[in-house]
């Protein structure tokens, strides 16, 4: 079985985010970039499917602009097989999932694992988006993934608890955060990384109209919060509450 | 062309989450209809008909909608497309799974998460966890929206007199099954619709020290949550996790125990209308956002607190 998990380049996790000055966007510029950590956790699980032996191939590919190789390199040092780079900046979640319905097609996969969503726009849209087009089954929010003959199991997080629902393979599967916990590549596998077979597209080649549905016309920092007082003992607190904010 | 709203339902009773769409669903316009498909959910519809500002309740009964399964729902909801300009949800992880699915088969790229409406076309929704809100104007014919509950009051539960037609499913497409849930039980007010809410963090060491907050959530009605720190030391049940990757609240009153404050927990929480924050570590960026602070040790403020409470 084949496996394809798209991976895409974003602002990383543990930087500050800033809004530019003139309204138009975050600023990008000279800030570090990484793969979206969700994503990360779907090249893990895919991989993991790989070394117990249930997938034979494991394809990263990536939606965006030519340093996203970078990320792509990322996945394959994790232990992804090849890459595949489509060369498509500012592509929407229907756009990627037009690509990536493409890529799948193209290459014969069996399962999809996406991040469940992307740390940037937080749409959390392409893996739901992907199934739909595709007209297979799907299970977000995973935190446990059991592949059978024919059938994948699935453990969901969702808003009371966990569900569990059976998918009919081929299937789309995106991740939660407690699906499993990604390893740091070793300087030997990033090495050999370089060595994987990396292929470009444009969404073109893949007959795909990228072309935007969305107009952002505004960028704006949400409204701050002030910091309040400090309070000194549990008794002050008790009589602030009830008697100046009025909420207990 | 109307707009419809997907109830969010366990097919015995209507979710609160359901009004807070009706709520956004007002600001586009007059026709509202709420679409409530499952099984055996009669009571469900007649709950939703009677949300104040609904026209009209389209009611689909199958086996096969019984557990909301997208590929079973999301046919159903497109084929309604056809007739409504506007379908919305409430971005709970039922919204969150069906409306893109809904989306791509309609060939429209979905808003997610809008937390105001701006024009017909155009709406506010947060990105960068929280960190920036863009508005975006959509250019598809029919939108399709999810919908930040905390944004939007919830509509009042009473003073509709809708109609309630029975439509038919689109049948089982054979793709998934459920085959079960583990829910937690709790007597305490739901999470993301209480009014007072109670959060541990990694300073609660461990899940038995819940019990430090529980008692102080008894006296006050509170909910309890957690933040991923807490939920990925395996402190406490996911569904707890309040955050930009967990469940967005914007109570009354929330407080904030043992929990640092990083951008992710604060972006779940920060439109709290008063956010008290009890934590050993001055500098801890949760007093950044908090009205009221505490430093001090929680194992000793927290059985204060709870008795001071019940003075």
């Amino acid at each position: 079985m084949r496996v394809l998990v798209p991976v895409k380049r974003v602002i990383d996790y543990n930087v500050k985010v800033r809004v530019k000055p003139d309204g138009t966007g975050v600023d990008l510029a000279n800030v570090k970039m990484s793969m979206n950590p969700f994503d990360e956790i779907a090249v893990e699980e895919a991989v993991r499917l790989k070394e117990a032996g249930k997938v034979e191939e494991v394809i990263a590919a990536s939606i965006g602009p030519a340093q996203a190789q970078e990320t792509i390199r990322t996945a394959l040092a994790i232990g992804a097989d090849r890459g595949i780079l489509v060369t498509q900046e500012g592509a929407e979640p229907l756009a990627v999932a037009k690509i990536l319905k493409a890529l799948a097609e193209k290459e014969g996969v069996q399962l999809v694992i996406l991040g469940k969503q992307a740390i940037d726009d937080d749409s959390n849209q392409t893996g739901q988006m992907l199934a739909a087009l595709l007209g297979w089954g799907q299970a977000t929010f995973a935190s446990k993934v059991e592949l059978g003959d024919g059938k994948v199991t699935v453990t969901r997080e969702v808003d009371g608890g966990l569900e569990t629902d059976e998918l009919k393979l081929p299937a789309i599967i995106t991740t939660d955060l407690r699906l499993n916990e990604p390893r740091y590549a070793s300087l030997p596998n990033i090495m050999k990384a370089k060595k994987k077979q990396l292929d470009t597209v444009t969404a073109a080649d893949l007959g795909v109209d990228a072309a935007p549905r969305l107009k952002t016309l505004k960028v704006v920092e949400p409204p701050k919060r002030g910091a309040g007082v400090k309070v000194a003992t549990v008794q002050e607190l008790v009589d602030k509450l009830k008697n100046e904010a009025k909420v207990i | 062309m109307g707009i419809l709203v997907i109830a969010e339902h366990d097919n015995q009773t209507l979710k609160p989450a359901t009004r807070n769409a009706v709520t956004a669903a007002t600001k586009l316009g007059s026709d509202i209809t709420v679409l409530v498909a499952g099984e055996g959910c009669q009571a469900v519809a007649d709950a939703a008909a009677k949300i104040a500002g609904v026209t009209k309740v389209l009611l689909a009964e199958a086996p096969e909608l019984k557990h909301s399964l997208p590929e079973n729902l999301a046919p159903l909801i497109a084929e309604l497309g056809g007739s409504h300009e506007y379908l919305l949800a409430t971005a709970t992880s039922m919204g969150k799974s069906v409306m893109p699915r809904v989306a791509a088969l309609l060939d429209v790229q979905q808003v997610s998460e809008i937390m105001s409406v701006e024009g017909p076309d155009t709406f506010t929704r947060p990105i960068y966890a929280g960190n920036a809100i863009a508005t975006v104007q959509t250019s598809d014919k029919v939108k399709v929206l999810t919908v930040r509950g905390t944004a939007f009051d919830a509509a009042p539960a009473e003073g509709g007199s809708a109609s309630i037609e029975k439509i038919a499913s689109k049948g089982d497409a054979g793709l998934s099954k459920f085959i079960g849930q583990e829910l937690s039980k709790s007597e305490r007010p739901e999470l993301t619709s209480a009014r007072r809410v109670i959060s541990g963090g990694r300073g609660m060491q461990n899940g038995e020290n819940f019990k430090l907050l529980e008692a102080v959530a008894d006296k006050i009605g509170a909910a309890i949550g957690a933040s991923r720190a807490a939920v990925d030391a395996g402190f406490v049940p996911n569904d707890y996790q309040v955050g930009q990757t967990g469940k967005i609240v914007a109570p009354d009153l929330y407080i904030a125990v043992g929990i640092s404050g990083a951008i992710q927990h604060l972006a779940g929480m920060k439109d709290s209308k008063v956010i008290v924050a009890i934590n050993k570590d001055s500098e801890a960026p949760i007093f950044s956002v908090a009205d009221y602070g505490l430093v001090g040790d929680l194992f000793k403020v927290m059985p204060e607190l709870a008795e001071e409470l019940s003075k």
